[in-house]
């Protein structure tokens, strides 16, 4: 048996299944949309599967959101569930009931779950669920279900569920209901496969939907004929079909709403005098700002602690390995490709965990609904509307949420566009590359004693990509998407207090669904990459071989200058003895340390040397050998150009490869490799990377689209390649041009 | 006069809507001709307003609010 839970997006839905199933729950998408179904067995029913369906206000869907809700109702997604559980805010009846009289009308069993009742007693308001329930016709059972109460009487029900509707109960106006029977004829004759109990429920969306009404032109031509022959007769006669279903179900639900609920105190005001100061005209837009700044103030410092822990962990994890197993490729392969390959990808868990908890805090809140409605004005002069506030937020953690995110948009194109722009915004995968150019590469001193430089550089990128982001979205929507103004409807639903347990649930659960995607991407491109890098072998350097004989050479003569100092002692002993009173003799000692401490640091060398001369040979430093003549203007070698190579699978391996190309090991940000960087020379003695080149670098990571994963689900939200083919061309051709100009223009204005 | 006329506080009667593609999803919303709406506040930026609608806060865009004809409440 299957039941589904359905109703208005902040209804408390998610805490009723969380009470219904316990952690009995899978997350998963439905098929070919990545809408989260959410599912899991009735508790102590096993037989029992629970759906939570995404919040809907009616079943004439328009965002994505909606259109699931309804097509898993009436059976098109998957197979129809047996009963419907439509969830409703007791305090807010009239609005909430206007689905569920839909749903009444899909001829499903229908019980009605009357959520939030204490919210609705402390509100001052009373409903009485029995008159409830003999007015609608179906079970009403009151509940409060961030308490659990109720919930074993719902349960009940939902094991013995009610007959469906057989009657309409609520009236259409008399004109338009009269016409309704030959319709219904009519679409039956011409298409046989909408079911019975559908029928009335399409035609009357196809007389008040356009776009509804365009889709049967093909099935059903003589029905759309019908259906506009009476339209214009309806006009002659100045009949009000347009309205005709939502004002004779509002008509019907008004007053039902009027008799069951009695308010026997004002309405309680603490939500207004909340909005008082949110949406003040001044408080409103620097609240706003502030809890901006505090977010990612918390994001970015807060996460560090626990992504040093990460990178310790990781780092002693893969030198374990070595350890362990006898040297060779395969456990280079492990411990370089996959251990810091997966490695890169948990190191930012916590930012993003970090930020999915506050955006959940501002999403379960109400505050989410406020930052749209106060940046509607200004995102809708580029473009987007306000609801495209949090989806472009959740970019700065990570493109992959924020694309999730913009399927609460009820417009198409402003969901377009907000996916399309979305990637620009600076995720946190950007971070660790702007980390470390920009500590190795900008002085550490401070604008007018107040701001560091550095700080300001890091604050810049965050600008570029956000401004680029509005510019590129005002952009798509003059020239690619055009079409008339889009609608800006929302809910300011009352402000709550979140539940925590329930928040945290909830970023286990969407942050698992990325470690475990990314991971899968992430971990396929280091292990290719690892290849790439490390095939085809160079077995032999003779520069390499040079200075390790040197070494010896000169090992071998410092140590004979010492025994020269102390003949008849055997210095290799004489090391291992404690007592060391004879001066000659710790003079003698520490001459050979010195030299065994020489010859180490030349072995090393001639490792880094080995190693950089593989890199050069294989697979990755042959592209970026092939690019560097098309990168060259930008101020990249064939070292950075290999690193832009292997960034296009995901962003911060650019660091772990410059790491292996200068064989300082991949620590992000770290020291070594920051000064392996500053070090590096041109064949001529000019550094390869100055402030300029670093700039011209940090500018095309800011634009440019590397990120395999982002692609992917652009592609599934989009349903098509071609709105990821666009995006991956046009930021790349942003960011070629953006550093470009940066490094050309930078030369002539005699930087360096 | 339509909705859009209304200044913050003022409350009126919806009486019907120039035709566009946002109406239907104001009526789902529960702003069908006959209900009652008042208009809260402006967006600090001026634009969408806040209106409660069926006893909840509705926001929509001026542009919005110049498709609903309305009678105004007086006093």
């Amino acid at each position: 048996m299957r039941v589904a839970l359905c109703g208005n997006p902040n209804v408390g839905k998610t805490t009723l299944f969380n009470q219904l199933t316990g952690l009995r729950q899978r997350v998963a998408n439905f098929p070919g949309v990545t809408v989260e179904r959410k599912a899991g067995t009735l508790a102590g029913a096993p037989h029992v599967e629970v759906i939570d369906l995404p919040g809907t206000y009616s079943l004439t869907p328009r965002s994505v959101d909606e259109r699931i809700a309804y097509e898993v109702l009436v059976g098109r997604l998957e197979e129809e569930p047996d009963v419907v559980v439509c969830v409703l805010d007791a305090g807010n009846l009239e609005r909430n009931l206007y689905v569920v009289t839909q749903v009444i009308d899909l001829g499903l069993p229908v019980i009605v779950a009357l959520n939030m009742m204490d919210v609705a007693e402390e509100n001052g308001l009373a409903v009485d669920a029995s008159a409830l329930e003999k007015d609608l016709g179906v079970p009403v059972v009151p509940i409060t279900a961030s308490r659990g109460e109720g919930i074993d009487e719902l349960k009940g029900c939902i094991l013995n569920p009610p007959e469906p509707a057989q009657v309409y109960r609520w009236q259409l106006m008399d004109a338009v209901d009269a016409k309704i029977p030959a319709l219904i004829k009519q679409l039956a004759e011409e298409a046989p496969h909408v079911k019975p109990m559908h029928l009335r429920m399409e035609v009357l969306r196809a007389l008040a939907e356009e776009e509804t009404l365009d889709a049967w032109r093909l099935e059903a031509p003589e029905f759309v004929n019908c259906i506009v022959v009476l339209q214009e007769e309806f006009a002659k006669r100045g009949v009000a079909w347009r309205h005709a279903e939502v004002s004779g179900r509002y008509a019907w639900i008004g007053p039902i709403a009027q008799r069951v609920s009695h308010r026997f105190r004002g309405p309680a005001t603490l939500s207004d005098r909340i909005d008082a100061v949110f949406t003040h005209r001044v408080a409103g837009p620097l609240c706003f700002l502030l809890i901006l700044v505090c977010v990612f103030e918390a994001v970015f410092s807060w996460a560090i602690p626990a992504m040093d822990l990460i990178e310790a962990g990781v780092a002693a994890l893969a030198g374990g390995v070595r350890s362990v197993l006898p040297a060779g490729w395969v456990t280079d392969l492990l411990t370089d490709g996959i251990i810091t390959g997966v490695g890169n990808v948990v190191v930012f868990l916590p930012q993003i965990l970090l930020l999915f908890f506050f955006l959940g805090i501002m999403e379960d809140s109400g505050y989410m609904a406020r930052s749209a409605f106060i940046m509607d004005r200004l995102m809708k002069r580029v473009g987007l509307s306000g609801g495209s506030v949090l989806p472009l937020l959740s970019s700065y953690a990570c493109a992959i949420p924020g694309i999730m995110a913009a399927r609460t948009l009820d417009s198409e194109r402003d969901r377009l566009i907000t996916i399309m722009v979305a990637p620009l915004m600076s995720c946190s995968a950007r971070l660790p590359v702007y980390t470390l150019f920009i500590a190795a590469f900008l002085p550490t001193g401070k604008l007018l004693g107040v701001f560091g430089y550095q700080g300001l550089a890091m604050f810049s990128m965050y600008m570029m990509g956000t401004i680029m982001a509005f510019v590129a979205a005002a952009i798509l929507k003059r020239v690619v998407f055009k079409g008339p103004e889009s609608y800006f409807v929302m809910e300011l639903p009352p402000y709550r207090r979140p539940r925590l347990r329930q928040l945290f649930w909830r970023i286990y659960q969407r942050s698992r669904v990325f470690a475990v995607r990314a991971g899968k991407i992430i971990l396929g491109c280091s292990i290719v990459l690892w290849f790439l890098a490390s095939f085809p072998r160079t077995e032999t350097s003779p520069e390499a071989t040079q200075i390790e004989e040197q070494a010896i050479q000169e090992r071998n003569r410092e140590y004979a200058a010492a025994q020269a100092l102390t003949p008849g002692t055997d210095l290799a002993v004489a090391a291992d003895s404690v007592a060391l009173t004879d001066s000659t003799l710790a003079h003698a000692l520490d001459l050979t340390a010195r030299a065994d401490a020489k010859y180490a640091a030349a072995l090393d060398s001639a490792n880094i040397v080995r190693q950089s001369t593989q890199i050069r040979g294989s697979a990755i430093g042959y592209l970026g050998c092939i690019l560097e003549p098309v990168m060259q203007p930008l101020g990249f070698d064939w070292k950075i150009s290999a690193g832009l190579v292997s960034a296009f699978a995901a962003r911060e391996v650019i660091i772990s490869t410059l790491g292996i190309i200068y064989s300082v090991g991949d620590a992000e940000g770290g020291v070594a490799l920051r000064d392996a960087l500053k070090a590096d020379r041109y064949p001529d003695g000019r550094p390869v990377f100055t402030p300029l080149v670093a700039m011209s670098l940090l500018v095309f990571f800011v634009f440019a689209l590397q990120c395999m994963s982002t692609l992917a689900i652009a592609r599934r939200e989009t349903n098509t390649w071609r709105w990821p083919i666009v995006m991956w061309f046009y930021m790349t051709a942003l960011a070629y041009l953006a550093s470009l100009l940066v490094y050309q223009g930078g030369q002539l204005l005699g930087l360096s | 006069m339509t909705l859009r006329d209304l200044r913050p506080g003022e409350s009126g009667t919806i009486l019907g809507f120039e035709p566009s593609a946002a109406i239907n999803r104001l009526m789902e919303m529960g702003m069908v001709p006959g209900s009652q709406v008042q208009v809260v506040r402006l967006a600090p930026f001026g634009d969408p307003i806040d209106l409660r609608v069926r006893d909840y806060h509705l926001s929509i865009r001026k542009s919005e609010a110049a498709l609903i004809r309305i009678s105004r409440h007086e006093g």
